[in-house]
């Protein structure tokens, strides 16, 4: 007896230790995946933050009658197609006079984005009583100008280094001496689609695209998801090799690369039933395919765990199966359902592999309107911006990822709750 | 389940001939990546200036774009396709089987590939003789006929004029379209200095192709992706590297990189204008003559592409980097773009 107990107190330093250096490695792990995270999201926050602000110009134009050559009494087609810009124009000639050259003159006309002669176009045309008056309007500032306003472009460095030049900077010093230009929050971001100006692109068409496509697989992927898990739990016979084969199919499916589901995509809707490319229909139908595997499984899951007991009392008291599955089964199990559907639905929030070839990797300018106009997510807003060459869209690029991980966030933390609020225990 | 995939079958079929097949409000474009940055740009202003839709462009490479235009001729196939090549015989006779027989081409401009460096590093002089004989996986040996595994490191061992460091070439993977520019013009265009391999382009044809097509695969050409904006960031961080992008990016990014000479002439604007820049190559668009009048807008757009406001000298395709033709080209091709005139190829070459 004492024999026993001395080998166990020889043993009991070691084991102590054991777990000591067990749990510290557990912390040490633990503290290493959140670094990455944390410098992942410094990294993108640092980089994006700027993106939330945006440089205005003021800029007095005058609507002169003989420059646009349209009057008060001209029809609405007429007041459309007026060149507006040539006032634009006239108005930074007059304030910095003597500007000569192709080059500078050119970049004179870059000071404000080419988006103000289409603004004035749409105030003209709400009130065509403006014409022949001087107004000040405040316009976005273009994208070069922008950049230094948010000290991204270092004025004390040799001249051929930067792309700003001097003469830029006497006109940019005038307009900030007369207060003239101004950083204000980032509206654009969240009113506009997608643009090939920096200034004035904006994430919504990428966020609409995303919320009718998320519609979509939603919409289908749920009722096909839990019928064939409600199914494949409840009614399919068991030890049966038929069932055991969809089982091990549907598992395996959940494991296939995402860009094999975009190729059977283009093949059975695009080419064979014609579902028009670029679509949220066919994105949709697509991130069902890719979705429907993860919800199959989490459902089963949730199904499964339902305790028998309550299924049985059910039966005793005469409900048919179809009533134990509407009435008691479905709803105990909705936590882990619901759960289960919004993480699928996450990861197809943040998918771009099968929609390239689906067309949904594409220059749209128009907010979508439904699932039949041509749209984008928001991924493949991303990768769009962070592959164009303008300087100002790697600011675009990050504040994007920050717009599409709040949303993920938010899914996430959707799921939590749900779970928390009907969770039951047994 | 079985219910379920049945009657979503039949959901999308009945969906499918409805109202699928009623048309399309917007121009839809596809191909070439070079020139997605230049059609963007004009579709943008095209959907603000007018009351038409403004186009939707996909970035699908000059071959699969053209691959997607000639599928055939209904409304559900791409009305624009852009390539930054011209159009192949055996592509028109794809077309032409599956009943696409009136295309309209329009060349849009040159777009230049820049061969560059950081700005903290020394400005490189290279021949095109010394690009191929850096980067090709196998060169002439001593004897004429003679070829062995490119045994190059340094671009002091290439040419005894160029620096003593390393070769580090960042560039596009094969499937892009730069590459296969940079290939034809740039390792061909040094290939054939070698009198012995040129002669070799009449007497066989494809080893001569494989011989100046193929990039070596040491380590010392680096496939960078097909994100120019990260060779640009890599060359910032690495003095010795070169990188070969666009000349788009060359033009965004000045403060941080330079270009190479090359044979001589310094790559900007008016040096890719005159064609004296040896690597540069002309940027085309074809249009679907039977879509005009079916799908709206298709005229007036091409009217917007060909407007001096968009590819003129002074025009906002410069801005972004095109290299605008001609004068006379340009009167000679809006016209032709007016008038859609059917492509053929026999006529000009």
């Amino acid at each position: 007896m004492s024999n026993s107990t001395d080998i166990i107190r020889a043993g009991l330093k070691k084991r102590y230790a054991r777990e000591k250096r067990f749990r510290f490695f557990g912390i040490v792990s633990l503290l290493i995946s959140f670094a990455f995270l944390l410098v992942l999201l410094f990294t993108i926050v640092n980089k994006g933050w700027p993106a939330f602000q945006q440089t205005y110009v003021k800029l007095d134009v005058e609507l002169s009658e003989d420059l646009l050559k349209v009057n008060k009494d001209s029809d609405e087609d007429a007041l459309y197609s007026a060149n507006y810009s040539k006032v634009v124009k006239k108005s930074l000639q007059k304030m910095f006079p003597g500007v000569k050259g192709r080059k500078q003159k050119r970049a004179l006309k870059n000071i404000v984005s080419n988006s103000a002669a289409y603004d004035i176009r749409d105030k003209v045309i709400e009130n065509p009583d403006l014409l022949g008056t001087t107004q000040s309007y405040w316009f976005l500032a273009k994208d070069d100008i922008d950049v230094f306003m948010k000290g991204k472009i270092d004025r004390h460095l040799p001249e051929d280094e930067r792309r700003i030049k001097d003469y830029q900077f006497v006109w940019i010093d005038k307009l900030i001496e007369e207060d003239r230009l101004e950083k204000r929050f980032n509206t654009v971001l969240f009113s506009n689609g997608d643009s090939r100006e920096p200034e004035q692109s904006g994430l919504k068409g990428a966020i609409m695209g995303s919320l009718y496509t998320m519609l979509v697989t939603l919409l289908l992927s749920f009722p096909i998801a839990v019928a064939a898990a409600a199914y494949l739990e409840e009614f399919a016979p068991q030890n049966n090799k038929w069932v055991d084969m969809i089982e091990i199919n549907i598992n395996n499916l959940a494991a296939v690369p995402s860009i094999v589901f975009g190729l059977l995509g283009l093949a059975i809707y695009i080419n064979y039933f014609g579902v028009p490319r670029s679509t949220p229909l066919i994105g949709g139908l697509v991130l069902t395919l890719m979705t429907l595997p993860t919800i199959i499984i989490a459902s089963r899951a949730a199904i499964k765990s339902v305790p028998p007991s309550i299924k049985e009392a059910a039966v005793g008291l005469g409900a048919s199966k179809v009533q134990v599955l509407f009435q008691h089964t479905l709803p105990l199990a909705m936590p882990g359902i619901l759960t289960g559907t919004i993480i699928g639905m996450a990861q197809a929030l943040g998918e771009t592999a099968p929609l390239l070839m689906i067309g949904m990797v594409a220059f749209v300018a128009e907010v979508p309107n439904g699932i039949l106009d041509p749209a984008t997510v928001m991924p493949v807003q991303i990768y769009l911006w962070s592959d164009s060459p303008e300087r100002a869209f790697t600011e675009r690029t990050s504040a994007a990822i920050m717009v599409l991980l709040a949303f993920l966030v938010a899914m996430n933390l959707i799921a939590i709750l749900l779970r928390k609020k009907f969770e039951r225990r047994w | 389940m079985k219910k379920h995939s049945l009657v979503l079958g039949t959901v999308l079929s009945v969906i499918s001939t409805s109202s699928f097949a009623a048309g399309r409000e917007h121009i839809e474009i596809v191909g070439s990546s070079t020139v997605y940055p230049f059609a963007t740009v004009v579709a943008e202003t095209f959907g603000k200036k007018t009351k038409f839709k403004t186009p939707k462009i996909e970035s699908t490479g000059s071959g699969g774009g053209l691959k997607l235009f000639c599928s055939g001729n209904g409304i559900n196939t791409p009305d624009i396709t852009n390539s930054s090549r011209r159009i192949k015989k055996s592509e028109v006779e794809l077309c032409a089987s599956n009943g696409v027989e009136n295309i309209t081409e329009v060349q849009v401009g040159f777009d230049g590939i820049a061969i560059a460096n950081s700005k903290k590093g020394e400005t490189f002089n290279l021949s095109l003789k010394d690009v191929f004989l850096a980067l090709a996986k196998e060169v002439p040996g001593e004897k004429e006929g003679e070829l062995i595994e490119n045994p190059y490191k340094t671009w002091k061992d290439v040419n005894a004029n160029l620096p003593d460091t390393k070769i580090e070439v960042l560039g596009p993977p094969p499937t892009s379209g730069t590459r296969d520019a940079f290939a034809e013009l740039a390792l061909e265009g040094g290939c054939k200095k070698i009198d012995w391999i040129k002669a070799l382009k009449k007497t066989d044809k494809s080893k001569f192709k494989s011989l100046c097509h193929t990039v070596r695969e040491d380590g010392a050409y680096i496939e960078a992706g097909e994100n120019d904006n990260l060779i640009v960031q890599k060359l910032d961080k690495n003095k010795n590297a070169l990188g070969v992008f666009g000349f788009s990016f060359l033009d965004q990014n000045e403060d941080k990189v330079k270009g190479a000479v090359i044979d001589g002439v310094e790559i900007s604007f008016d040096n890719i204008a005159d064609g004296q820049y040896p690597v540069s190559r002309p940027l085309y668009f074809y249009v679907k003559g039977d879509h005009v009048g079916k799908v709206p807008g298709i005229a007036e757009f091409l009217a917007e592409f060909t407007s001096d406001d968009a590819w003129g000298e002074d025009g906002y395709l410069t801005e972004k980097g095109l290299i605008p033709l001609s004068e006379e080209k340009r009167e000679e091709i809006s016209e032709a773009a007016r008038e859609l005139k059917v492509l053929s190829l026999e006529e000009e070459s």
